[in-house]
């Protein structure tokens, strides 16, 4: 199988594209960054935390960071603060702030 | 090797193709005057002549859906339809030809609906002409036996990967008995080769993801143009195939068959059986000593404007029989095509337009040599009329 | 590609073409016949067509079929409208239908009917230049089949008189067709019965 480079593929030719528009790479969403679109971020409280998992359900963009069973943080290269963990958490695990609150912290 | 000659319709024909191509899966649908190749198809299923998962499907949407995704999935896939049938499956067309699934499908070209018409003429098929199907026209049984072969050849070739059409006139070719011989198996099988997909989605070692967006930037007129430029590139690929099957069988393969187009003045341009019709009745005009010939387009997606070009290049004018019409175009679908083959070699031949043949009107003898009178007359060019129809 | 390529040097010779209409009401086995001529035509390395006239089916209701016979590959795909030769399964359709439409005055008409070949030649108005015979095809059907199928006793009928096909391609062919469906006692009948067609049609 030919190889592709996915990442140039706005400067490629129509003859450099798979056939069919296929993506040759699958998996790759994962080099593209969503956590621009964000304005307001989620904050975990780890002390809080019952590591219920019901935030890593809902997460609609796999951004709950799970390590053996347990919640270890949140991707914000992905995370695009829809804020539906915060809603789902039972514990106040979870809490929105804005993204310039986030800054000055 | 061929068989002796024995007697048979298209759809038999079709099917029997179809049997020696063994796909992996066909999904389809029956409509009339298409049943008898599915039909056909089941027992050969059923009796364990062929290997393929046939698909029973609750309609032509689903048909060519599922047909989509065993052909995504790396399967040799074939269907037919026809008509209304046809017509439901227009958005999956053109998902086969974008994602470049080579789909066979055979075609019993009918009329559309309404009236309601279950009979034979071109007005399913040239709906279809802008999915990016390539499109063979078959004039007889014999044909739509050689075009089915060539069909898988062409659409799986790594040049080309696009889903063909091999398409026969409802009832004339479908229904009607006809001479036919077939070429046995292995040479069948040998001819059509293995098929190798490039990107199957069973190949869990490879992953891809198939059926992409491409919403915004030029991306989506990129991948367009690619199958734009590989739909014209097959010519040549039909052109090889169809040569080296016709060194097989020994029967003429022309991408546009030309008939007394060497000092023809007078020259009838018609796809399918009716070209058939055409031809008869130029012999009988010849014996009289007229001038006048026949062009038959084998092939009218990707449209073979250079050879359309070249075979009227020394006619005095021209007549396009159309057997279906592009209500509100200025031309019906192959007079369109031809006029702007000649326009674009620079050829200046007037040509007139006859709806012909609709919902499975004979394309009478009689009517024939009216339109070669016309022509030598010079009446009606730069027209289109309904052939035989007072207004 | 050659404009032209195939050309002229492939001239064909069409006078011989044969073409042979058939009427009947639907469930005759009309379509059957048509054929069966056709394939025991090809028997003999003819080229040949054969066809019903394609509508809804319905028991009982005027049909017409074709069969098209050729030493030279047939192109012409139409209904056929000047046939030479005419082939009525049924005789209470010469009330409605206008059987000799088109023919050449010098035709050949082949009628199942009891009527003698002047009453058939009378009822049907045909010219004197024109070739009439009659056989009780439904009769010899009755008898032999034990059924109302007139279309393989016609087929006999049709090989005497016109001669285009022996008599033994049809018995040849007939066993091969309905060997596929039919038990040896049910073949046997209809080798009777072309037999019995083929000896007692009169013109």
């Amino acid at each position: 199988m030919a190889t592709f480079d996915v990442d140039s593929f706005e400067d490629w030719k129509p003859s450099d594209f798979p056939q069919g528009f296929v993506c040759p790479e699958a998996g790759n969403s994962v080099k593209y960054k969503t956590g621009g679109w964000r304005s307001r971020r989620p904050i975990w409280d780890p002390e809080a935390c019952k590591n219920c998992m019901l935030c890593w359900v809902y997460c609609p963009d796999a951004s709950i960071q799970v390590k053996d069973g347990a919640m270890t943080g949140i991707d914000l290269d992905h995370c695009k603060g829809c804020g539906v963990c915060v809603s789902e958490c039972r514990f106040g695990a979870l809490k929105m702030i804005t993204e310039s609150e986030a800054k000055e912290a | 090797m061929s068989s002796e000659a024995f007697s048979a319709t298209g759809n038999q024909m079709v099917a029997d193709a179809f049997r020696q191509a063994d796909p992996d899966v066909m999904a389809a649908y029956p409509i009339t005057p298409q049943t008898t190749i599915v039909e056909n198809y089941a027992k050969f299923v059923a009796n364990g002549q062929v290997h393929t998962e046939f698909v029973t499907v609750e309609s032509e949407h689903s048909a060519m859906s599922a047909c989509i995704g065993a052909s995504a999935a790396g399967g040799r896939v074939a269907t037919a339809t026809s008509s209304q049938g046809l017509a439901l499956m227009w958005e999956e067309l053109h998902i086969a030809a974008g994602m470049r699934c080579p789909i066979v499908m055979a075609n019993a070209n009918r009329a559309i609906s309404a009236p309601i018409n279950i009979h034979g003429d071109h007005s399913d098929i040239m709906g279809t002409r802008d999915t990016g199907w390539i499109i063979l026209f078959a004039e007889t049984a014999q044909e739509a036996y050689d075009n089915s072969i060539i069909a898988f050849k062409v659409a799986e070739d790594p040049r080309v990967l696009l889903p063909v059409m091999t398409t026969l006139d409802g009832f004339v070719t479908t229904h009607a008995m006809d001479r036919c011989v077939l070429e046995d198996d292995q040479t069948v099988a040998k001819f059509i080769g293995q098929y190798h997909p490039l990107y199957p989605l069973l190949d869990t070692d490879h992953p891809v993801a198939q059926g992409m967006f491409a919403n915004l930037g030029n991306s989506f007129m990129k991948a367009k143009l690619q199958v734009r430029r590989t739909i014209e590139g097959s010519l040549d690929v039909i052109k090889e195939a169809g040569q080296s099957w016709s060194d097989i069988c020994g029967r003429p393969f022309d991408i546009v068959d030309s008939w007394g187009t060497e000092d023809a003045d007078y020259l009838i341009v018609a796809l399918g059986s009716m070209a058939g019709n055409a031809r008869h009745t130029a012999r009988m005009l010849r014996a009289e000593g007229k001038k006048v010939g026949v062009v038959r387009p084998r092939v009218f997606r990707p449209f073979p404007a250079k050879e359309i070009a070249q075979a009227c290049s020394h006619a005095k004018r021209i007549a396009v029989f159309d057997r279906s019409d592009s209500l509100g175009a200025q031309f019906a679908p192959l007079g369109a095509e031809v006029a702007t083959s000649l326009y674009n070699e620079g050829l200046s031949i007037p040509v007139s337009n006859y709806v012909v043949g609709l919902g499975g009107a004979d394309v009478t003898i009689d009517e024939i040599k009216s339109v070669y009178s016309d022509l030598a007359d010079g009446t009606g060019s730069g027209t289109i009329s309904y052939l035989g129809i007072q207004e | 590609m050659q404009a032209g390529s195939k050309a002229l040097n492939e001239r064909r010779d069409m006078s011989q073409l044969i073409e042979i209409r058939w009427h009947a009401r639907a469930g005759q086995g009309a379509v059957t016949a048509a054929k069966l001529v056709a394939d025991s035509a090809l028997m003999d390395g003819a080229y040949i067509q054969a066809m019903p006239e394609y509508g809804p089916e319905r028991t009982g209701a005027p049909l017409r079929a074709y069969t098209r016979i050729c030493s030279e590959p047939i192109e012409v795909h139409n209904n056929i409208t000047n046939p030479g030769i005419v082939i009525v399964l049924d005789d209470t359709l010469l009330n409605s239908i206008d059987v000799l439409e088109g023919m050449s005055d010098d035709g050949t008409v082949i009628l199942n009917t009891t009527m003698s070949p002047s009453e058939a030649r009378k009822a049907l108005k045909a010219p004197d230049a024109m070739k009439v015979a009659v056989v009780d095809a439904t009769g010899i059907a009755m008898d032999t089949i034990k059924r109302d199928m007139p279309n393989t006793p016609i087929v006999g009928a049709f090989s005497k008189v016109t001669g285009i096909v022996p008599v033994e391609h049809v018995r040849e062919r007939l066993k091969i067709t309905f060997g596929k469906k039919f038990s040896p006692a049910i073949i046997d009948a209809n080798l009777e019965s072309v037999a019995r067609a083929y000896e007692e049609v009169r013109l």
